[in-house]
């Protein structure tokens, strides 16, 4: 299974095995990774998934959809090129070993 | 506050679970119980209406945290055994199976419970609403070799059961006695959309119709007569016509309620250590007159990391704007801010090229915008109603303009 590894803004890390097909934000939510609040669940509706995607991997990562991008908007934290929103990462075999950033805050 | 503090959450869904997770996050070091009804821990309901149905989301993908995560943080999780009394005075709570639960602060988080019609054969097998995960299961399993459903009320919850059930192959119906669906908080424009896409997607629906009976065959429900005397032939039958907050606790230890427990802008209900959020409070809210009770993700979520912030720090009124959203057929509809009592609605953008926003005006003020497809006009308006900006229908209608652009400016030079 892929790797995922999980930075907190404080430096703390976990790293965890994340399936494929599985997204960025449930591999968090379902090992209690704390960091990421993800109120709506996954669907793109409440932009408290916010993560920033290790510069390492920025060129494997498909580039965010319309809505993701517009919704990326609403975060609380900076927003960064490398913003993203985990719930529409989802793991494949290439994202393995993938890093991110969890940002100060999501509310 | 001390460490010996003991807070007791009656209630294990989206609010009282957030209420927890925002309490440790938060820095809380008191004893947290969370007791609710239910057998699982807390989980998700906005799926079960959607994914859940069609599959595309499985039993894994409803709870809110993995299995260590109450452990971690924690929290007592008493599942399967509802409160049954409350004793203000003594602070104690009393479940069914005979626990005594003593507290010093408490949070009621006990949600609604959907409503069912009194009209003949509402108890029929095969009648049934849907709140919970095993109401889900239950309707997914009855759906499962396509049959036929009849959905009585055209609300948010019924028209997604509505869109799934096409979804997975069965013959659907859904009938509502207004004009219009999801008339009681969209406009005609955004209802008009939606019944245009059910009817495409091969929807019956029948608008302005009451139900007179259910009809059964071999005491199962077998379909419905409608008050003209036309009937629908349909083997499920689900009622989604509104829900009622769960309140008979709280009303007995003395609690006010009214259609919701009454909480002032704090979310307190008549002593500072008690507290109500989620969809059975009735709270003052900014964007409306008088108080409101919402049913909503972001309302109980919102008002759970409030009073978080309220045990841990020092109260404030409770403010946050009020979003929501609804997906059926692929389509989402987001929605800010509260419509109710709107007096006048612009549109910007073209239902036609299925990507618009209505824009509601109460007393020459923006008070809600629902957008459909359209997240940056939706992520627009919870700013502008937060900051009380209200564009004119002219700035709305023209496109060339970015809104978060406009509210940028016009807080700049407010
Ligand atoms: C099918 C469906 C789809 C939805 N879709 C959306 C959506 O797309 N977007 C959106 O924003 N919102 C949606 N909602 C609304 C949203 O899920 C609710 O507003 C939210 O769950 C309210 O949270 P709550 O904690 O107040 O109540 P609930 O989640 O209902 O939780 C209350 C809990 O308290 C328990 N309880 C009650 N009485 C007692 C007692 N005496 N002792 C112990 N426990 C008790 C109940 O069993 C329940 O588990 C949907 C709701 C449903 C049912
Ligand atoms: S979980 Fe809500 S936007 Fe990602």
């Amino acid at each position: 299974m892929p790797k995922v590894t999980y930075r907190a803004a404080d430096g703390g890390e976990r790293t965890l095995d994340v399936a494929v097909g599985l997204s960025v934000m449930e591999g968090a939510m379902r090992n209690d990774v704390e960091g990421i609040v993800a109120e709506c669940g996954g669907s793109c509706m409440c932009a408290t998934c916010h993560v920033y995607v290790d510069d390492t991997f920025a060129e494997r990562m498909p580039s965010p959809s319309e809505e993701e991008s517009e919704m990326l908007e609403e975060v609380i934290a900076e927003r960064r090129p490398n913003s993203r929103l985990s719930c529409q990462l989802l793991i494949t075999p290439e994202l393995d070993g993938l890093l991110v950033h969890l940002p100060e805050r999501q509310t | 506050m001390a460490a010996a503090d003991r807070l007791l959450v009656i209630g294990g869904g989206q609010a009282g679970y957030q209420t927890c997770a925002s309490l440790r996050a938060e820095g809380y070091e008191g004893a947290i119980i969370l007791a609710s009804e239910e057998p699982e821990p807390p989980y998700q309901r906005p799926p079960l209406s959607k994914g859940y149905l069609t599959g595309e989301q499985g039993p894994d993908d409803l709870p809110f945290r993995g299995n260590t995560f109450y452990e971690d943080q924690r929290i007592d999780l008493r599942l399967g055994d509802p409160v049954m009394a409350l004793d203000l005075r003594a602070k104690r709570a009393t479940t069914k199976a005979g626990h005594g639960l003593d507290f010093d602060r408490l949070v009621l988080a006990t949600g609604a419970s959907p409503k069912l019609p009194p009209i003949e054969g509402h108890d029929l097998d095969g009648v049934m609403t849907l709140r919970t995960h095993a109401d889900a299961q239950d309707l997914k399993a009855r759906l499962a070799d396509g049959g036929s459903l009849a959905v009585i009320g055209g609300g948010f919850i019924g028209l997604e059961v509505a869109a799934a059930a096409v979804k997975l192959g069965c013959k659907v119906s859904v009938i509502e006695m207004q004009d219009r669906v999801m008339g009681r908080v969209t406009a005609p424009v955004v209802g008009q959309y939606f019944q245009d896409l059910h009817a495409r997607m091969g929807v019956d629906l029948r608008l302005q119709s009451g139900v007179a009976r259910i009809l059964s065959s071999d005491g199962r429900a077998a379909g419905l007569e409608l008050s003209d005397g036309s009937r629908i032939k349909a083997s499920v039958i689900v009622v989604g016509i509104g829900v009622t907050p769960c309140e008979a606790l709280a009303a007995a230890a003395g609690l006010d309620c009214q259609d919701g427990i009454l909480v002032d802008a704090t979310l307190t209900a008549g002593h500072p250590e008690v507290f109500a959020i989620g969809d059975c409070a009735r709270f003052p809210s900014p964007y409306a007159e008088g108080r409101v009770r919402l049913e909503s993700v972001q309302n109980a979520a919102d008002q759970a990391k409030a009073i978080a912030r309220a045990v841990v720090g020092t109260p404030e009124d409770y403010t946050a704007v009020p979003w929501f959203w609804t997906q059926q057929f692929g389509k989402r509809l987001q929605m800010a801010g509260l419509s109710q009592g709107y007096d006048a609605v612009a549109v910007r953008g073209s239902l036609e090229a299925d990507k618009f926003s209505a824009f509601y005006y109460r007393g020459g003020r923006l008070a809600a915008v629902d957008s459909l497809d359209s997240p940056a006009d939706h992520i627009a308006a919870r700013m502008m109603i937060a900051e009380g900006l209200t564009p004119s229908p002219e700035i709305v209608g023209d496109q060339s303009i970015r809104l978060k652009d406009w509210a940028k400016t016009a807080l700049e030079t407010a």
